[in-house]
């Protein structure tokens, strides 16, 4: 199958600022495919070339066999963008953008329905100003689906959210995926990444570093399993050396009233457990914590990803 | 050409929704005409030509409304615009900057036209101003000096970094020449060496136009005034389009 989007090689420098160097992927069609890490990686500089905003000083990019830099405008007929930093008119009202953005497109889905399904349908009458970020967000999404588009960019969609409205943000995404669209999308959160992609790019000073479906990259990079819980202070040391006895326990460490057990093994959880029992060492708040994107970037640079 | 049309359209609603500028291109003029009517009256002087002062004072005030959208409502539009974000968004679409161009200068053309209907409205009804032209000479120089100062406007946004630098650059050239060019103080009431300097103010040209056009003269005898405002046309539309920025 040929690839949707297609980047070989890209370098993009600002002045003496290296945003890009050496970039190379594609995504394929109907995938949701994520760029992942922390700011000032790369990302924006990178979905921007591949969506013919910005020329790459060097590279080769295709966007549904097109270069975007030279055929732009037919481009943006078939794709749907949402830029990180964009605006509309403070007084431009959401009904007004709509009708106003559906003007610019050859051919265009009915827009009523699309504000009913971003829960904006009542807000057709309210200006852009009055919007909160994320009724602002939803109708950037609204307007990038306007011309029903095979590809779909969304850069940081999910900024500048509270956790409740970010996760209704991924069902909306993983919505346009089921309609058989190509999502390409940027984020700085690894959960976010892990959750909603099919395929994520970590990247890192304008690398990929690393490129692979979320579950492969966690599994690839070999890393262990945590069990963690509580304990009066007491108990804690008699607690730490029994665990250090079994095959699966690969390090304790202790925090306060707190153990945290490293280990593998699909039993490595009920070894714990059971061991605690049968000591009849009391423990409280016990979970488990399995390794997450974060870890594989920790791994990866030797740095937390921070927000 | 939908887009157009819709473009048009919709910046129109939000020129209108924008009080200042709604109030300068459309109210400002016709007040000031009344005010200063009351005071002046319109009895026909010497000073004048035997016209009245109101009489001139509607095509000046023309040359006011010209001045006022294109040295202070384009540059601010165009540079908030891009400022806010709007015309990045817009160039994510396949909307051309010709498109864009056409659509706000066709804005501004009738919001200009929109002051000027009502300042003559207003000028028959309060003072029953004179009018001796032919309307098609006067559309014409009316859109020739419009024109050329939308496009000076444009230019302004254009290289101005940010929306404060393009209301600062074109506040400080229009309020000299509004009030140094016959568009708000009638030339005659000047000094005389206000009236030698006054020749090399571009708005000068369209105030002159307009009030020669507007009493019947033929264009003729303002070839001068026409070329100096074609040629600024001409090249403030080139140095506007080269330095349009969506960002
Ligand atoms: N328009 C620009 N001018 C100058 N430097 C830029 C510009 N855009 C991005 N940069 C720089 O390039 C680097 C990458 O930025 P960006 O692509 O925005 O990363 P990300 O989206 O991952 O945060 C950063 O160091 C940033 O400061
Ligand atoms: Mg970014």
């Amino acid at each position: 199958m040929e690839a949707t989007v297609t980047v070989q090689q890209i370098h993009k420098s600002y002045g003496q600022t290296v945003a890009v160097q050496g970039v190379s992927f594609d995504v394929h069609p109907g995938e949701i495919f994520g760029m992942v890490g922390p700011n000032g990686a790369g990302k924006t500089t990178t979905i921007e070339c591949v969506e013919g905003l910005r020329r790459p000083d060097s590279g080769h990019i295709r966007v549904l066999g097109m270069d975007p830099w030279r055929e732009r405008r037919s481009l943006m007929a078939r794709v749907g963008i949402q830029l990180q930093e964009s605006g509309l008119p403070p007084r431009l009202r959401v009904g007004e953008a709509m009708d106003l953005f559906a003007s610019f497109y050859p051919r265009t889905v009915p827009w009523k329905p699309l504000l009913e399904q971003f829960g904006l349908a009542e807000k057709r009458r309210t200006s852009f100003a009055d919007l909160s970020g994320g009724q602002k967000q939803r109708l950037f999404i609204a307007l990038a689906l306007l011309n029903d588009p095979q590809v779909v960019f969304l850069d940081e969609l999910t900024t500048g959210l509270d956790p409740q409205a970010r996760r209704a943000m991924w069902d909306l995404v993983r919505d346009i995926a089921r309609r058989g669209k190509t999502v390409f999308l940027t984020t700085h959160f690894m959960e976010e990444a892990e959750r909603l992609c099919d395929r994520v790019a970590i990247m890192d000073h304008g690398r990929i570093i690393a490129l692979d479906a979320p579950e492969a990259l966690i599994r690839g990079m070999g890393l262990g399993k945590r069990v963690v819980f509580t304990m009066p202070n007491g108990q804690l040391a008699q607690a730490e050396s029994l665990l250090r006895a079994f095959p699966e326990v690969e390090g304790v460490e202790t925090a306060g009233e707190r153990l945290i057990v490293f280990g593998r093994g699909t039993h490595f959880a009920s070894v714990v457990v059971r061991a605690l029992e049968q000591a009849d060492l009391p423990f409280q708040d016990l979970r488990t914590e399995q390794p997450s994107l974060e870890d594989v970037f920790l791994t990866l640079t030797g740095r937390q990803m921070r927000e | 050409m939908r887009s157009l049309w819709k473009l048009t359209f919709t910046q129109a609603k939000l020129y209108l929704r924008e009080p200042m500028a709604a109030f300068f291109t459309i109210i400002y003029a016709p007040m000031m005409l009344v005010l200063f009517g009351m005071i002046y009256g319109n009895d026909p002087s010497p000073l004048f030509g035997g016209l009245g002062p109101m009489d001139v004072s509607v095509p000046a005030y023309t040359a006011l409304i010209i001045v006022t959208v294109g040295l202070i409502s384009v540059p601010i539009a165009t540079s908030s615009a891009r400022e806010s974000g709007t015309l990045r968004r817009y160039r994510a679409t396949p909307l051309s900057p010709l498109t864009y161009l056409s659509a706000e200068t066709f804005v501004y053309f009738a919001m200009t036209l929109l002051g000027v209907m009502l300042l003559v409205v207003v000028g028959k009804l309060a003072f029953d101003v004179r009018f001796e032209g032919n309307l098609i000479s006067v559309l014409g120089g009316f859109s020739l000096g419009a024109l050329s100062f939308f496009a000076l406007g444009f230019f302004i946004a254009g290289i101005a970094p940010t929306a404060r630098v393009a209301q600062t650059v074109g506040m400080v050239a229009a309020f000299p020449m509004m009030f140094l060019s016959g568009a708000a103080i009638p030339l005659e009431t000047l000094p005389a060496s206000v009236r030698d300097f006054a020749r090399y103010i571009p708005l000068t040209h369209v105030v002159t136009l307009l009030r020669g056009v507007w009493f019947g003269d033929p264009w003729r005898q303002h070839l001068t005034e026409a070329s100096v405002l074609a040629g600024m046309l001409l090249v403030c539309s080139m140095l506007g389009a080269r330095t349009f920025r969506w960002e």
